[in-house]
């Protein structure tokens, strides 16, 4: 056989994998080799960098690249009007993968780039450990995209902020419309298997007990499911009035557009929708009634503005991640502005409490004692087909929660109930 | 639990089982003749879907439907003859680290081209609706699937058992040295055949593309469970690998059913199952270049 071996390819065995795993690995190893080599020259006027940990890949893909894009514009804008304290804003933009990955970014981020703060985040599992890192290192973090309770509860942070609503200031949007209808009385829950679904299973169960209905179902589906026949299949068996779906990423996509493969006809809501996943449902499939974090027909000042620059870089308009994301860059300039300063200690002073506009029509705040945004949600029924006047325009507001005029705290989590215990301040 | 619901369950996984029957096969097509572990056989199936999505406008479902796949088998010989070729009598590692390299720019530029946040495509007009069959009602869009997967699975496997170029490739694959010497020019067969894999992964992705979400990680998850079921069927049987395609689908779908937390994990229970009891999977033959 010898003789032969020139002639014939080697083909990969069990052990030549096992290498190969072993040369990517060495590779990422070193990586944390870099600033040794790189130049170690520090120039007076160096850019403020702030890290940016989005999902590039994965199921929650789509949300990333909306964040990275408002986050982009938000930074062009402040730089396009000298930065701030004379220097100018730079991104770092790192992926989310998993949440192991997300927290060693966080610290590669903090040690090695020198980050004023980390923004971003999508997966709940990540905001969390993410949120760990942070405070043990004492560097901001601000939450853009995760929505579990516990992120501004349990596991709050006195270096953690919030831009994303909480799952309690999401349910509490579409439980307007949900206690309108008296006729929904069996409901069952279809709910994503991880932190966020987790979380959101149990505030829209209290909505239910709230509500005095009944829960004829509930299931736990796997995060990037491609197929959801076997649940549908279970739902029509159960026969509820409402479908309540706590879906992330893609799920609310595939979800939606077998919801009418198997022609089913009941109601649907749910206590998270992200526009870029419903977006590829198609005006055919579309149902439903959820709640909305932000949306690019709102008519207050500055929302056209920012509609146009974001679609001219992402054909696209923003989205919630759009806005959330674009929203806490611009908050971040304009509290480093008011400090006058870049250290995390007076940056978590500064942004308690602070107050702001942000494309919403009214000022809006990060509350002192959880760190969560207060700001009004809204809730949304999907249109039906020949009502959109672009592929774009899929849903129809039918109520800001709370309505103007009225303190927006009244839909977030009440201090009575919040399990948050924050550190002392430093 | 009635026998019907029950025929419901196991009617989802046999549709899904063929999807993955028809992924794995190519993969398996690929790894047994040209011997590189295909990581871009997830996003040839993206590819599937997004050509489709975007032929079907100006072609109409049915045209798009068939010459999406022919496509990507074309891209797929790009692929062979631009890249991989380069590669054969380097490290068995370089191959799969390209098609890794390879999936992650093609991702990429589906982003670039058609947007991150994927695209609408619905059942088209005449299979939408269920098809009932005495008590039992199911999508039509499912028999659709259904039907085609048995008819491009029944064609491959002909192709492979009853014409002289099917021949050419089981032998190429077994000992390609062999075949050489009886003088026949295996460098256009590995194009084919990687063009072949992948057209397969492709009409998995049209297939699905009505169906779930044409978005740019849509082939992520099928292109793994297609890693699981090539293990599991073992290399270099066609059969097995249509048996472990239909079974990882029913266990998937059957675990739901039954016992809901364990659903996501079973495909990888059921692989290691198999390995422990029969380490070249269900029908794996002795192949002295895999040994």
């Amino acid at each position: 056989m010898k003789g032969r071996a020139k002639e014939k390819r080697v083909s990969v065995s069990r052990r030549g994998f096992l290498k190969t795993v072993g040369v990517i690995g060495g590779a990422a190893t070193l990586e944390g080799v870099r600033p040794w080599i790189g130049p170690a020259i520090v120039h007076a006027q160096e850019p403020i960098r702030i890290g940016q940990i989005v999902p590039q890949t994965g199921f929650l893909a789509t949300m990333g690249m909306y964040g990275v894009t408002g986050a982009k514009i938000a930074a062009e804008e402040i730089n396009e009007k000298g930065g701030v304290l004379g220097r100018k804003i730079q991104l770092i933009v790192e992926d989310e993968a998993n949440p192991g990955v997300a927290a060693q970014k966080a610290r590669k981020l903090i040690e090695k780039d020198k980050v004023v703060a980390i923004t971003g985040t999508v997966s709940s599992a990540s905001a969390l450990v993410v949120g760990d890192e942070a405070q043990r290192a004492k560097t901001l973090f601000i939450n853009t995209g995760a929505n579990s309770d516990e992120i501004r509860g349990a596991r709050c942070h006195r270096y953690v902020f919030n831009t994303e609503g909480s799952n309690t200031q999401y349910v509490s949007a579409v439980a307007t419309w949900l206690l309108q209808q008296s006729d929904l009385k069996r409901w069952y829950f279809l709910t994503s298997d991880y932190a966020f679904g987790h979380d959101l299973l149990k505030v829209s169960q209290k909505l239910l007990q709230k509500a005095g209905r009944e829960q004829v179902g509930s299931e736990l589906v796997p995060t990037g499911s491609a197929d959801f026949s076997s649940y549908l299949l279970k739902v029509k068996a159960a026969k509820p009035d409402l479908v309540f779906q706590n879906l992330a990423g893609t799920d609310q996509t595939n979800f939606l557009k077998q919801f009418k493969e198997f022609g089913l006809e009941m109601q649907v809501a749910g206590g998270l929708v992200d526009t870029a996943l419903v977006w590829p449902v198609g005006v055919e499939a579309l149902t439903g009634h959820f709640p909305l974090l932000w949306w690019h027909e709102l008519k207050y000042p500055g929302v056209a503005e920012f509609v146009a620059k974001f679609k001219k870089l992402a054909t696209d308009p923003p989205e919630n991640q759009g806005w959330a994301d674009y929203t806490t860059i611009k908050v971040l300039a304009e509290v480093i502005k008011k400090v006058n300063s870049t250290e995390s200690k007076a940056l978590v002073k500064g942004m308690e409490g602070h107050q702001f506009e942000s494309l919403k029509g009214r000022t809006l705040f990060f509350r002192e004692w959880d760190h969560q945004l207060i700001m009004p949600m809204y809730t949304v029924r999907t249109k039906k087909k020949g009502e959109p006047k672009d592929k774009w325009d899929i849903f129809e507001i039918i109520a800001e929660v709370p309505a103007q005029g009225q303190s927006a705290e009244t839909i977030a989590i009440p201090r009575a109930e919040s399990l948050c215990k924050m550190e002392p301040p430093d | 639990m009635s026998w019907l619901a029950l025929t419901e369950y196991l009617a989802n996984g046999f549709v899904m089982g063929m999807l993955y029957v028809l992924m794995a096969l190519g993969l398996s097509l690929i790894f047994g003749m040209i011997g590189v572990i295909n990581f871009c056989h997830g996003i040839l199936f993206t590819l599937g879907a997004y050509a489709t999505v975007s032929l079907k406008n100006s072609l109409g479902f049915g045209p798009a439907l068939v010459i999406s796949p022919m496509l990507v088998g074309a891209l797929g010989m790009l692929i062979e003859v631009g890249f991989l070729r380069r590669l054969y009598r380097a490290d068995p590692s370089a191959g799969l680290l390209l098609t890794f390299g390879l999936a992650m720019v093609l991702e990429q530029l589906v982003r670039i081209i058609w947007g991150t946040s994927g695209l609408p495509y619905n059942i088209p007009e005449a299979l939408t609706g269920a098809l009932p069959l005495g008590a039992f009602v199911y999508p039509k869009y499912r028999h659709f699937i259904l039907l085609c997967a048995i008819a491009i699975i029944a064609g491959l496997w002909l192709f492979l058992e009853k014409t002289p170029y099917g021949m050419i490739i089981r032998a190429g694959s077994r000992d390609g040295e062999m075949v050489r010497i009886l003088g026949i020019n295996l460098r256009p067969i590995f194009t084919f055949v990687f063009g072949l894999g992948s057209a397969l992964a492709a009409i998995a992705g049209v297939l699905m593309a009505p169906v779930a979400g044409v978005q740019p990680a849509m082939g992520t998850d099928v292109g793994t469970a297609a890693f699981v079921v090539v293990t599991i069927g073992g290399l270099g049987s066609f059969w097995g690998v249509v048996i472990a395609g239909l079974l990882v689908g029913e266990v998937v779908s059957l675990s739901i059913l039954f016992w809901p937390p364990i659903a996501q994990a079973s495909m990888y229970i059921l692989m290691a199952v198999v390995l422990l009891t029969r380490p070249r999977g269900l029908l794996g033959e002795r192949w002295e270049k895999f040994e």
